[in-house]
């Protein structure tokens, strides 16, 4: 090959321009597409959203009016419950990945998480369903917070490892040359030591599980009661938007944006707040 | 990610081992660190108990169609025949066209980030291609629905048949929601994923490559072409199928826009269905038993199909990361 600027010198540079270009014009697209969703979600999702929409019960079908108070209080509580199973094994596990394990043992359980983390949302509905809604005879919150807290596990787990792992190790020895044991060593030193980013991974999945959907089709399968307890049926934000996303009237369809401008606030709120405040942390 | 050893922690643990303080603070030690063992091993269980459930509930289906399961196209819950191949197809298909449109889209806006932008835009450009990622899948599906399916109609659908009718792909009937407006969602949320993993690999590629390609005199693009990409190759590669991977098992956005009726056909204009978007479905009618386990068939099957490529992708990336720690 000839880099000169001999013969086919203009035409390398065509070529390189317009490449260069392309690449560009794909960020360009990427950006644009963002753009174009969260564009559409707050145009509409504002003219729809309005007190009602926070304060209200949702109405029977074919009737004007009503919001969707039920179901963000489900979503809520389901977070709630998935953050409470969810967060002691991540933690846990995080703490033994990045602590405790031998190189070989935490190669193979980090392995596990990935792969815990690529299962797809739809799959742990399905299994969720298999060892609590079936044998139980009830749909139910309870099961729902587990199906969201298998999918928040891996998350939490590996972020938690990752932050423990940026500790430098002199931490970890000045603590034990004081003479304390070990367990108290992470937990009064090392710990602290990664909480930004420990405290980043919780929120990041919870985002994520916020906004999930499939995992609750059969397990908090949505309700028209309102919230009747753990071992019932419960409403959820998303749930309610895929519902009246596919239904004819057009009044629920605009609840739909409302909603989805709601979850689209909480969730990249969450995200870009985490962002920022640890990218504030690392100057 | 890494998997690194590090030797000073190894040092660590291993002078700690038989230098206890008194028995009880050695015994307390072991309570904490089996504790932690005992929820590492939680995620464990959880994956096998994933397979052996799934196995389990899908037994009256697979001893009812055996094999014949992955060969019929039928879905008929009042005769209780049912057969998985137009569920598989449209899997198949809808994931290729997500990669097809993804691919050339998330490698170029990487290289973009990596070798083009300048460092106040690659920033804030690198973090808008990540929020995309984190839009519910639901809210992509509304989206979908009302604002790109009629796109997808008029006039991508009505273009490619009157100008590309001629190929098989593109004939019979525009409705819309089809294979094709499902290729375009997956490809919008695989888009982040792979333009991450890309860029990562990209930016794990020593300048000393680049500087010896532009001593030769060779272009902006010619670097890239020849000594960034062949060097990231396995990263890349990675990536893609990590997005492959979520595109497999995506549910919502796709059950939304996809049309859901239960065919195999050539034509991306046509309606059709994924595994994901017929469990969605299906699984809240099913009472049979054997209605109930062909789902959870099809949930294995999924279980199965990502499994696999997740295995493959991790240990690419993986091994793409470890040979940046080796450096």
């Amino acid at each position: 090959m000839q880099f000169s600027t001999g013969p086919g010198y203009s035409r390398r540079k065509l070529v390189n321009g317009i490449m260069l270009g392309l690449c560009g014009a794909a960020a360009g697209l990427a950006i644009i597409i963002l753009a174009l969703i969260l564009g559409y979600t707050v145009v509409h999702g504002i003219s729809y959203l309005n007190l009602d929409f926070l304060t209200q019960a949702t109405k029977p079908v074919g009737e004007v009016g009503g919001g969707m108070r039920n179901e963000i209080f489900g979503t809520l509580i389901l977070v709630v419950l998935a953050s409470i199973f969810a967060l002691p094994v991540g933690l846990l596990a995080g703490i033994f990945l990045s602590e405790y394990a031998s190189p070989r043992m935490a190669a193979t359980v980090r392995f596990m998480a990935d792969i815990l983390a690529g299962v797809p949302s739809i799959v742990v509905g399905v299994f969720v369903y298999a060892i609590m809604v079936r044998p139980m005879h009830s749909y139910s919150a309870l099961s729902a917070g587990v199906a969201l807290a298998i999918i928040m596990v891996p998350v939490v787990a590996r972020t938690a490892e990752e932050s423990l792992r940026l500790v430098p190790n002199t931490m970890r020895e000045a603590a034990l040359a004081l003479g304390i044991t070990r367990w108290r060593a992470v937990i009064g030193v090392v710990i602290p030591g990664a909480m930004t980013g420990i405290i980043t991974g919780i929120m990041l999945a919870i985002a994520r599980i916020a906004g999930e959907t499939a995992p609750l089709l059969f397990t908090a399968l949505g309700s028209q009661f309102g919230i009747q307890g753990l071992l019932k049926p419960i409403g959820a934000l998303p749930l309610q938007i895929y519902h009246y996303a596919l239904s004819p009237y057009p009044s629920e369809q605009q609840q739909a944006w409302a909603g989805a401008f709601l979850l689209v606030i909480l969730v990249l709120g969450i995200s870009i707040l985490v962002r920022w405040v640890s990218n504030r942390k690392r100057m | 990610m890494v998997t690194k050893l590090n030797p000073r922690k190894i040092a660590l643990s291993r002078r700690m081992k038989g230098w206890r303080l008194n028995r009880r603070s050695g015994f307390s030690d072991k309570i904490f660190s089996n504790l932690t063992f005992f929820f590492a091993l939680v995620i464990v269980a959880i994956l096998v108990g994933l397979l052996i459930i799934l196995v389990r509930d899908a037994m009256p289906a697979i001893t009812r169609f055996g094999f014949a399961f992955f060969t019929s196209s039928a879905w008929n819950p009042v005769k209780l025949v049912f057969g998985a191949l137009p569920a598989i197809y449209g899997t198949l298909l809808t994931s290729a066209i997500g990669l097809l449109i993804a691919v050339p889209i998330s490698l170029g806006a990487a290289i973009f980030l990596v070798e083009l932008a300048p460092k106040w835009l690659a920033g804030p450009a690198s973090f808008i291609i990540e929020m995309l990622a984190a839009i519910p899948s639901v809210i992509i599906g509304l989206w979908g629905l009302f604002v790109l399916v009629p796109v997808v109609n008029h006039p991508i659908e009505s273009w490619l048949s009157n100008h590309l009718g001629g190929l098989p792909f593109f004939q019979g009937q525009i409705f819309g929601v089809s294979f094709l407006a499902a290729g375009i969602i997956l490809a919008i949320m695989i888009i982040p994923i792979i333009t991450a993993v890309s860029r990562d690999a990209m930016r794990a590629v020593p300048n000393e490559q680049r500087e010896a390609m532009y001593a030769l005199g060779a272009t902006r693009w010619e670097v890239i072409r020849q000594a960034v990409l062949p060097y990231c190759r396995s990263g890349i590669i990675g990536g893609i199928i990590l997005g492959l991977g979520r595109a497999l098992g995506e549910t919502m956005a796709v059950t939304m826009v996809i049309g859901n009726s239960y065919k195999i056909t050539p034509s991306l204009f046509s309606p059709g269905s994924t595994i994901a978007s017929t469990i969605a479905l299906q699984f809240s009618e099913a009472s049979a038993g054997v209605s109930v386990g062909s789902l959870i068939e099809l949930a294995l099957i999924l279980f199965g199909v990502t499994l696999f490529v997740n295995v493959i992708a991790r240990v690419l990336v993986w091994r793409m990361t470890s040979m940046k720690a080796a450096k």
